[in-house]
């Protein structure tokens, strides 16, 4: 339902109205705007000094070393996710039932903890087993337990969206399974789940932040080193700096991710959708 | 296995601690939700435009940045509340989002004809919404409403960083003190944890399948 069916084509008592509402709306909303600024103008956080900070050369470079980090570990935990994640949807599409059982009950398993709690079981677990690891590599291994299970779901249902007359095909002229799934199946899958998968690395981008708990020198932790280093009335402008960073590369992942959903849905009908739970967590 | 057993206080309190984060931020940030869910459908474009932005911000921002905007910024501006009320208003103002974004899609569910007959038997829009539409979206949002208190429920494991003591709290000081019992430890807290997702995510499953066929 498109959500214009709601109201009607406005007539002129109504596009009063909608005036009157618009009004009342932008004045309650310059409202609590108004009373964050005073408050923050209170206590002086529009002074220029203070965000001259972020022209501190300094405090770039620790930001950008902490962007460079960040990329970096997304980007490694996105590559693994996604080979972890098409072994599982290959597991759980498999006619073995005991291998399904197994890849759909580890998928669970790790969909069902917190993101934080596996990065410390590496972290604090591997070691208590003699493993030394960094903080990089908890972070990673990390995410990619959380995020293999997520794409994983993403490569079965894009695999599962396809027509099954495809694999009905592939079989009747001899491949095997490994290979209508290789030679058949994945190529007309990925196209569908694109834009579900870069929409699910802006998660793992996000989900990287908390390198910070462990002590990874990401974005976040460089951005708390400098506030620590210059004093806590630095927060607002170094804090709101990271987190345009933050908006500005995810943001324009997110709009790729539309762009690509809508094309795609527009050449072969229909896509691979992420849920909205999956982006929160 | 014993270092598991000697702490099953602590685990409790973590997990009552855990479980009313989870309660409280929920309520609030359905409430929360819903109202932006119902600013981003209305004529009015100022309201379309505030919503919109607020979920386009907030999704593109890692939970833990909002952590750091409540429990660093808010006290140089005087504000100084507990630790749990900080991570509640952030847990909060995250999931209010999504939230959001589930109660819409629930209301673009609602079959358009629902919608056409409110208007013309002369509802007006805040009528429909609250007496033909909002009522059927429910429904419809019911299990990925489950779904995102599943993903609000594992994400109030970030407040252990910003001073609550709750499950993974629990768990890093239980495992930092006990060094040779950290995977059982750790894994005490994972099964606290799963109690929680595991049954929601399979009650989600069953009324979605429900609901499907019923629709």
């Amino acid at each position: 339902m498109s959500e214009a069916v709601l109201y009607d084509v406005a007539g002129p008592r109504s596009r009063r109205r909608i005036f009157a509402g618009s009004v009342i709306g932008l004045l309650v909303i310059a409202a609590i705007l108004g009373v964050a600024v005073a408050r923050l103008a209170a206590k002086g956080a529009f002074d220029p000094d203070l965000w001259r900070v972020l022209t501190r050369n300094d405090v770039q470079r620790l930001l950008g070393r902490g962007l460079v980090a960040t990329l970096r570990a997304a980007l490694l935990a996105m590559v693994l996710s996604m080979l972890v994640g098409a072994l599982l949807a290959v597991g759980r599409l498999s006619r073995r039932s005991w291998l399904a059982r197994l890849a759909g009950g580890w998928v669970e398993l790790f969909r069902g903890l917190p993101l934080l709690l596996l990065i410390l079981f590496v972290f604090l677990g591997l070691p208590a087993l003699g493993v030394t690891v960094s903080t990089f590599w908890a972070l990673v291994v990390g995410l990619t337990l959380y995020n293999s299970a997520v794409i994983g779901e993403i490569f079965r249902a894009g695999i599962l969206s396809l027509p099954r007359g495809q694999t009905e095909a592939a079989y009747a002229i001899g491949l095997r399974e490994g290979q209508t799934l290789r030679l058949i199946l994945l190529p007309q899958a990925i196209r569908r789940m694109l834009p579900a998968l870069v929409s699910q690395l802006v998660t793992l981008l996000k989900d990287t932040s908390l390198g910070f708990v462990i002590g990874y020198a990401e974005l976040l932790r460089n951005g708390r080193t400098g506030v620590e280093f210059l004093g806590g009335k630095y927060s607002i402008p170094i804090y709101t700096a990271i987190a345009v960073i933050y908006i500005a590369v995810n943001g324009s992942l997110s709009l790729l991710a539309g762009w690509l959903d809508r094309r795609t849905r527009r050449q072969l009908g229909r896509t691979v959708q992420t849920s909205v739970a999956d982006e929160a967590a | 296995m014993d270092a598991v057993l000697d702490n099953l206080d602590a685990y409790r309190q973590g997990f009552v601690t855990t479980l009313t984060l989870t309660v409280i931020a929920s309520a609030l940030a359905l409430v929360l939700g819903t109202l932006l869910a119902a600013m981003r459908v209305s004529p009015i474009p100022t309201l379309r435009g505030a919503g919109t932005t607020y979920v386009a911000i907030v999704r593109n921002t890692p939970l833990t940045v909002v952590f750091f905007f409540v429990v660093f910024v808010l006290p140089q501006l005087d504000i100084s509340l507990s630790f749990f009320v900080f991570a509640v208003i952030a847990v909060t103002f995250y999931h209010a989002a999504f939230f959001c974004e589930v109660v819409r899609s629930g209301i673009n569910s609602v079959a358009a004809g629902q919608a056409e007959a409110a208007r013309s038997i002369g509802l007006t829009f805040t009528q429909s919404l609250r007496l033909v539409i909002l009522p059927q979206a429910f429904r419809t949002v019911i299990p990925p409403l489950i779904s995102v208190v599943i993903a609000l429920t594992k994400n109030t494991s970030i407040a252990a960083a910003f001073g609550v003591i709750e499950l993974t709290a629990i768990g890093t000081r239980l495992a930092n003190a006990n060094g040779d019992a950290v995977i059982p430890l750790l894994a005490g807290v994972a099964v606290c944890y799963l109690v929680i997702t595991l049954p929601s995510g399979w009650l989600a499953g069953r009324l979605e399948r429900r609901l499907a066929v019923a629709r």
